[in-house]
């Protein structure tokens, strides 16, 4: 191995591990959902999509750049997924999977084809100037797109983990994950909990999809490409931890980067979905996760 | 079997047998189509319906079908009538693996079908990168104009009409002798409870594979008619998730577990797929088709999550549940 | 169906570390009824579930007949002749009460109708026969109860283990019960374990008592001789007058 190629290899890592730190945060909002509702979130990826042609659409008609649109767009998910979940999702959180999943995939074909029809098939990107800046670290040059978005999703993904440990509701939300008839019998009010949840969840891929259209452009046709990854991260990364989803990220991130080098963008799947069949078998939790009764 | 139902059947299967006499090429290809997704719907509702296994990876049984007979014709000259058994072989080994790998490691629900979705994905980059099945570029069957010559499957859509029709005659005669017989009664009580079914000697690993294999036999013929109807195959689009997911919806949609719900299924979603294309093509705005389609699949899982030939078979007096 | 002989020896069952039961033999002679009491939480389901194939033992062995049962699946220690019921009843709640049984009876007959006209036998002996195509989900706790027995009977076994069959039941309906199974037994030789709090039915059912507590084996013997056992008085019965 000659040392241009182990700088390549390195810089391909470190790139990898930046994206992979959105991919986390994408994962992270799957992660909640599933892991406190069960409910499998098909259209989990069109969320993310529509994150990034809000934030595109901020962009390109008032100049707004993503990390100054992000907050808003958090917040509008958050209303729409409580809203979502309050009125369509709810009655469907203790149907069978194939029911789930049928719901799901129609709400996701109509935000899919929904955007299709708003904004056309081609793909839109945002041009900003700090795409043109890096960061050295020693030998590595590391884009300072990639190190900003790597840099927020961490610190919402932070945010997140205080919600969960200190704040009432965040433990409320925890406990009815854990416990679903023990917190009705304590008196909380699960659905509402449910619906705060699912409006977190989509508040964290909003916020992803805002950081992702800095680093790539966004086509109404790779929705389905992101609801996979999700689940590939959240289940090697393992359900119901935070942590997991964004070691999940990162590894799936970095397998991009290395396949991308060794150019074989097929390899990167394979690996995925190689890996996601033995943590399926081998350690169904996930990396990090806790043994669940199924 | 009501006395009323029968006869609805006969008289519909009378009108089945001479329609390419009554509807014109565009009518015929939408009965095909319809034919084939009852079918295919069907398959995929004994491993669902019946054994209680969401799959997402059917393609994989299809594609496998389709690329195992179509190779053999184009390389060896082997007609698809003997092609298609080293098709279903190839296929039940397959859905063998995954049903054994799933129920052995008790994956169920959205973590099994994860695993079909990989196995399907994991095929289709494979095909993609082999030579012998024409690699991303595609397989491709000689079309000879004018030539009607059954043994080979070459002919004009009333050849592969009545080969459809056949097949799902055949694929739902199947299923109702299936869910009168042990196997199905057995079927029955593992959707209902698994464990107390073992305790009364139900042997549920061997039921549920079972399901699996003749599920995956029955979607790999379909994959052989496929092949053989459109001439081409594409590992893009013969394994994807895409043609995966359109197996399941005339089951979901006409009504899981039953024996009318894929035909129903088929019937409503390919008629109101025609409608919306040619809406679409009116309106001319990208993507109002689906979009028309999505609301569809929505309003009906809302209303009808059990299906819709349920409810019709309720509304008419028919039958009760097998 | 005559019955078959049950040999427990020393049978132990350990879940991650937290030990369940251990070092527990007794023997139920071919033909006789036998009961399995003590305290909640001693182990009692988790005996029944290793005879019955739901859990391998960690240690020791199950005997019917001289074979070992232990290790097998639920579905193969069936066909060696074991039927069980459940402590918190599980019918096939979509089907009829004649259809839950038939499933039991399709275990040795294999043609529907056989299994059918088997099973239509059975509900008639335990009263059911009226309600036979009612959905299970439908019946109420007793009938639910009797469900449960038809379709383990239906697999015509040698061994019925019987978990809690009386929790639940009123007084006039447990002896119905107890009045069912012991003409079962005289009739059939049908060997049976059962699991019970209701002392009432152990009293008038059960030839041999054991006792365990926490797990291990505390005491055995005859009705008379258990209800004056000091280790089963402080442990379980207490001060309390049995019938």
């Amino acid at each position: 191995m000659t040392a241009d190629f182990l700088l390549a290899l390195s810089q391909a890592i470190t790139k990898g591990l930046l994206t992979g730190m959105v991919y986390g945060l994408m994962a992270l909002g799957l992660s909640v959902i599933f892991g406190v509702m069960r409910v499998v979130n098909f259209a989990h990826g069109e969320m993310m999509m529509i994150g990034m042609y809000l934030a595109w659409a901020a962009f390109d008609a008032l100049q707004i750049s993503p990390m100054l649109s992000l907050p808003l767009i958090a917040l509008l998910f958050f209303g729409a997924g409580y809203l979502l979940q309050r009125s369509l999702i709810q009655p469907f959180i203790n149907r069978p999977e194939h029911q789930q999943f049928l719901l799901l995939l129609a709400v996701a074909t109509l935000i899919a084809n929904g955007c299709l029809a708003i904004a056309g098939p081609d793909s839109r990107t945002i041009q900003l100037d700090s795409q043109f800046d890096s960061y050295e670290l020693g030998p590595l040059v590391l884009d300072a797109v990639r190190v900003h978005a790597a840099v927020v999703a961490l610190l919402i993904a932070a945010l997140l983990w205080l919600f969960f440990t200190h704040t009432r509701t965040g433990k409320a939300i925890r406990a009815a994950a854990d416990n679903h008839m023990g917190a009705l019998v304590v008196g909380l009010d699960v659905r509402r909990l449910y619906a705060v949840t699912f409006g977190i969840g989509a508040a964290c891929v909003g916020a992803a999809g805002a950081l992702m259209i800095t680093v790539i452009p966004v086509t109404p046709f790779l929705a389905g490409d992101y609801t996979l990854l999700a689940f590939v991260i959240v289940i090697v990364g393992g359900l119901g931890s935070m942590t997991g989803a964004l070691l999940g990220g990162l590894l799936i991130g970095v397998s991009e980067a290395v396949a991308g080098l060794l150019g074989d963008p097929a390899l990167k799947s394979m690996f995925s979905f190689g890996l996601l069949i033995v943590v399926l078998l081998l350690r169904p939790q996930g990396l990090l996760g806790r043994k669940e009764q199924r | 079997m009501s006395a009323r139902l029968l006869a609805g059947l006969a008289i519909l299967l009378a009108l089945l047998l001479v329609a390419p006499a009554l509807l014109g090429g565009y009518g015929l290809s939408v009965l095909i189509l319809i034919l084939y997704f009852a079918f295919v719907g069907q398959a995929w509702n004994i491993m669902m319906g019946f054994a209680g296994q969401l799959s997402l990876g059917h393609a994989l049984y299809a594609g496998l079908g389709g690329y195992v007979a179509a190779g053999l014709y184009v390389h060896y000259g082997i007609g698809p009538w003997a092609g298609v058994f080293v098709a279903i072989t190839a296929a039940v080994a397959a859905g063998s693996v995954i049903g054994y790998l799933g129920f052995r490691f008790s994956l169920a629900g959205v973590y099994f079908a994860l695993l079909t979705i990989a196995f399907a994905e994991f095929t289709r980059i494979g095909f993609d990168n082999w030579s012998w099945s024409g690699g991303s570029g595609g397989l491709f069957l000689k079309v000879e104009r004018g030539v009607t010559d059954l043994a080979n499957l070459r002919g004009g859509p009333v050849l592969f009409y009545y080969v459809i029709l056949a097949l799902t005659v055949g694929a739902f005669g199947l299923c109702h002798l299936l869910l009168r017989s042990r196997l199905g009664r057995y079927w029955l009580a593992i959707r209902e409870d698994a464990e107390a079914a073992q305790a009364v000697g139900v042997p549920v690993l061997r039921c549920k594979m079972l399901a699996v294999m003749i599920s995956a036999a029955l979607t790999a013929i379909a994959g052989v008619w496929n092949a053989f109807y459109y001439n081409n195959l594409f590992p893009e689009t013969a394994f994807s998730i895409g043609r995966s997911i359109e197996m399941t919806l005339s089951p979901i949609i006409g009504g899981l577990g039953t024996l009318g719900g894929p035909l129903v299924g088929a019937v409503v979603l390919t008629s109101l797929g025609e409608l919306f294309t040619s809406v679409g093509e009116a309106l001319n705005i990208p993507g109002i088709k689906q979009i028309f389609y999505g609301l569809a699949l929505l309003v009906i899982i809302m209303y009808r999550p059990a299906g819709l030939w349920p409810w019709i078979a309720a509304r008419l007096g028919l039958e009760r549940k097998p | 169906m005559s019955g078959a002989r049950l040999e427990l020896v020393g049978l132990g069952k350990s879940f991650r570390g937290l030990r369940a039961v251990h070092d527990v033999s007794f023997t139920v002679p071919a033909g006789t009824i036998h009961a399995l009491i003590g305290p909640n939480g001693a182990g009692k389901t988790t005996i029944f579930n290793m005879i019955a194939g739901v859990h391998a033992p960690s240690a020791g062995t199950v005997m019917l007949d001289g074979q070992r049962i232990s290790g097998l699946r639920p579905d193969r220690v069936c066909a060696a002749g074991v039927g069980r019921t459940f402590q918190i009843v599980r019918p096939f709640k979509g089907l009829s009460v004649l259809e839950n049984v038939t499933i039991g009876a399709l275990h040795r007959h294999s043609h529907v109708a056989e299994a059918r006209d088997a099973a239509a036998s059975i509900l008639e002996r335990l009263g059911l026969a009226d309600r036979r195509h009612q959905l299970a989900e439908n019946l109420t706790l007793p009938d639910r109860k009797r469900l449960e027995v038809a379709r383990a009977l239906a697999t015509e076994p040698r061994l019925l283990l019987l978990d809690e069959v009386m929790a639940g039941l009123r007084p006039t309906e447990v002896d119905v019960m107890v009045a069912f199974l012991r003409e079962l037994n005289a009739r059939t030789g049908l060997t049976i374990l059962l699991i019970e709090h209701v002392m009432r039915a152990v009293m008038a059912l059960a030839a041999h008592i054991t006792v365990v507590s926490y797990g291990e084996k505390i005491a055995e013997g005859t009705p008379q001789e258990i209800i004056r056992n000091k280790a089963v008085l402080d442990v379980y019965l207490g001060e309390e007058e049995v019938a």
